[in-house]
């Protein structure tokens, strides 16, 4: 008997067209698999039955018409920071509480046209704002492979929900890693696009020159299948693009011949644990042996990535975070003597400590007096870290690393020091501020079996490069994304 | 203040502590020379794209205020925005 809650999109696609089971049974093994795991897991924030029932007898009607599309009766969680029409979203912040979308943003909307159907919102860092989801207005969520640990983040719920089963598919954003970064604390495959590539349409901003909509899944072609179906130009996303993006076409056609560059700043990273580089070196062998050129690469700016980041991304979420005031939605503080009062207090108990922390830095770094040496600085060396990978994209087709310098770390191990925190996604946050795609395939495990991530990064519009190469890395290691056994 | 923040007796040294320490990371940035370097609000080349100017459908207004903590006769209710003379 297959196991229904461990299949990839692609062998679920075929086995529904041959009947061994139904969109129905599909959803149920699911359903069943988080009543069982998802006390402990804790993935989820809300779940969403009219939305599964619906889905799922349309999706075994639209089998029976022989529609062939490989989403249609696909399992899929999303992170609570895309709106779904009538579903409680709240960016896992109290302040959201209550607030349910008058409308489904872009993204998921055209995975449903897909035929996906939607199992429920899973938790995240507040505003997703943070690297492990402890800064959820909710709970905390816990790692499949290792329940002490942290799932990562801020998508952590997705993560986890994926690998541990509870759904085969998962939305997530990425800001800074949040996508890529508990993809590999989680042992699953996750993937940011270019800026760009899919519509930000009802997702609730964080930082808007960064955020980006993107898949978990559990094998890199899914990851591809699920990426094509959500990208393409929206006339509600300015950003959005119709750039080509044929990324199933070239993704068994391996690596010989390619060029992988290793940016040496990355591969020294401090802080890098050993058995990471471990992973590391035994994925650069993999690619050698594949056929792939390996050459050193250099991203001078590294050093100066995080300081970057951390003035950029809080001075726009402090802009974006303003509409919260307890008026149009949301919680709202009910006896305030006046106007001022009122959003005061709304706000003081609606966010959360990283919240309020970001808000601050960001309204510091924009404020008269400091903006040119904050944020106008910060913008500058933006520019010399989208031209650090310019020039060694003219060296190599794609940058390989490791996705984080750890392994999943304990839960409250790192929630009294932010810089620490900060620090998860020093080789992930390159990629937003240059708008690149990147992809975190699973490429081992360390000694403690808690899951290691591999990131490839390509040129901005080149998903099909790197998801080409993450397929040839799980076709010439033999890693795969296993679903965690969860005890 | 300027951001509405509410903070609490005790918050402001908490806060201060940790973010002394994130702004002397920060610092960092103020060793490279960025004189010549224009600045960087968005990373893809993309200018001015505009929608057809065509009407769509908005919201209703039970739509707009069925989120709203407080509505009454079809607007949002706020607390008063001017102090008593």
């Amino acid at each position: 008997m297959t196991n229904l809650t461990e299949l990839t999109i692609r062998e679920a696609a075929k086995q529904l067209r041959l009947h061994s089971f139904s969109a129905a049974e599909l959803v149920t093994a699911h359903i069943d698999q988080i009543e069982k795991l998802d006390r402990r897991v804790k993935a989820f924030l809300r779940f969403t039955p009219e939305l599964w029932e619906k889905q799922a007898e349309e999706a075994d009607a639209r089998i029976n018409n022989g529609d062939m599309g490989p989403l249609v009766g696909i399992p899929m969680a999303v992170k609570d920071v895309l709106c779904v029409r009538g579903v409680e979203t709240t960016a896992g912040s109290q302040i959201l509480r209550g607030f349910k979308p008058p409308y489904t943003g872009t993204a998921v909307s055209r995975l449903f046209d897909a035929g996906a159907v939607m199992l429920g919102v899973t938790n995240c860092d507040e505003f997703a704002m943070g690297s492990s989801t402890e800064n959820s207005g909710y709970h905390p969520t816990h790692n499949p492979w290792d329940l002490d640990r942290v799932p990562g983040g801020s998508s952590g719920g997705s993560a986890a929900a994926v690998a541990s089963g509870e759904a085969m598919i998962a939305l997530g954003t990425d800001t800074g890693g949040s996508i890529r970064q508990p993809a590999a604390l989680c042992g699953v495959v996750g993937m940011k696009p270019t800026y760009g590539r899919v519509s930000r349409y009802g997702l609730i901003a964080f930082a808007s020159s960064l955020d980006q909509i993107g898949p978990f899944t559990r094998s890199v072609e899914d990851a591809a299948i699920v990426l094509e179906a959500m990208a393409g130009h929206d006339p509600l996303d300015a950003t959005s693009s119709n750039r080509p993006n044929d990324v199933l076409r070239d993704l068994e056609t391996g690596v010989k011949g390619m060029r992988l560059g290793v940016p040496r700043e990355y591969y020294h990273v401090e802080g890098i644990e050993p058995a990471v580089k471990a992973a590391v070196d035994k994925a650069i062998t993999s690619f050698r042996n594949a056929g792939a050129e390996i050459v050193d690469v250099t991203l001078p700016h590294t050093d100066y990535g995080l300081a970057a980041y951390y003035i950029i991304a809080p001075a726009e979420c402090s802009s974006n975070l303003a509409r919260f005031d307890g008026v149009r939605y949301g919680m709202s503080v009910d006896d305030a003597q006046n106007i001022t009062e009122a959003y005061m207090r709304t706000r003081r108990k609606g966010f959360g400590t990283e919240v309020r922390r970001r808000v601050m830095l960001g309204t510091y770094a924009l404020s008269s007096g400091y903006y040119d040496a904050y944020y106008l600085k910060a913008q500058k060396v933006r520019t010399l870290i989208k031209r650090d990978f310019d020039l060694a994209f003219e060296k190599c087709d794609a940058i390989i690393s490791a996705t984080s310098p750890t392994v999943a770390f304990p839960i409250g191990s790192k929630t009294q020091d932010p810089l620490s925190m900060y620090l998860c996604d020093v080789l992930t946050l390159g990629g937003n501020l240059a708008g690149l795609p990147g992809i975190s395939v699973p490429c081992g495990m360390s000694e403690d079996l808690l899951p290691i991530g591999l990131q490839i990064m390509a040129p901005q519009w080149r998903e099909d490069v790197a998801l080409r190469v993450a397929r040839a890395y799980e076709v010439a290691s033999g890693v795969k994304a296993e679903v965690a056994p969860v005890v | 203040m300027l951001a509405r923040l509410g903070l609490e007796p005790g918050d402001e040294e908490f806060y201060a502590e940790q973010l002394s320490g994130i702004l002397a990371h920060i610092d960092r940035l103020q060793q490279l020379d960025t004189d010549s370097i224009p600045p960087t609000a968005q990373v893809v080349e993309v200018a001015n794209t505009l929608r057809e100017d065509v009407p769509r459908p908005g919201l209703s207004q039970a739509e707009a205020l069925a989120n709203a903590p407080a509505a009454v006769d079809g607007f949002f209710r706020v607390p008063s925005i001017q102090e008593e003379a």
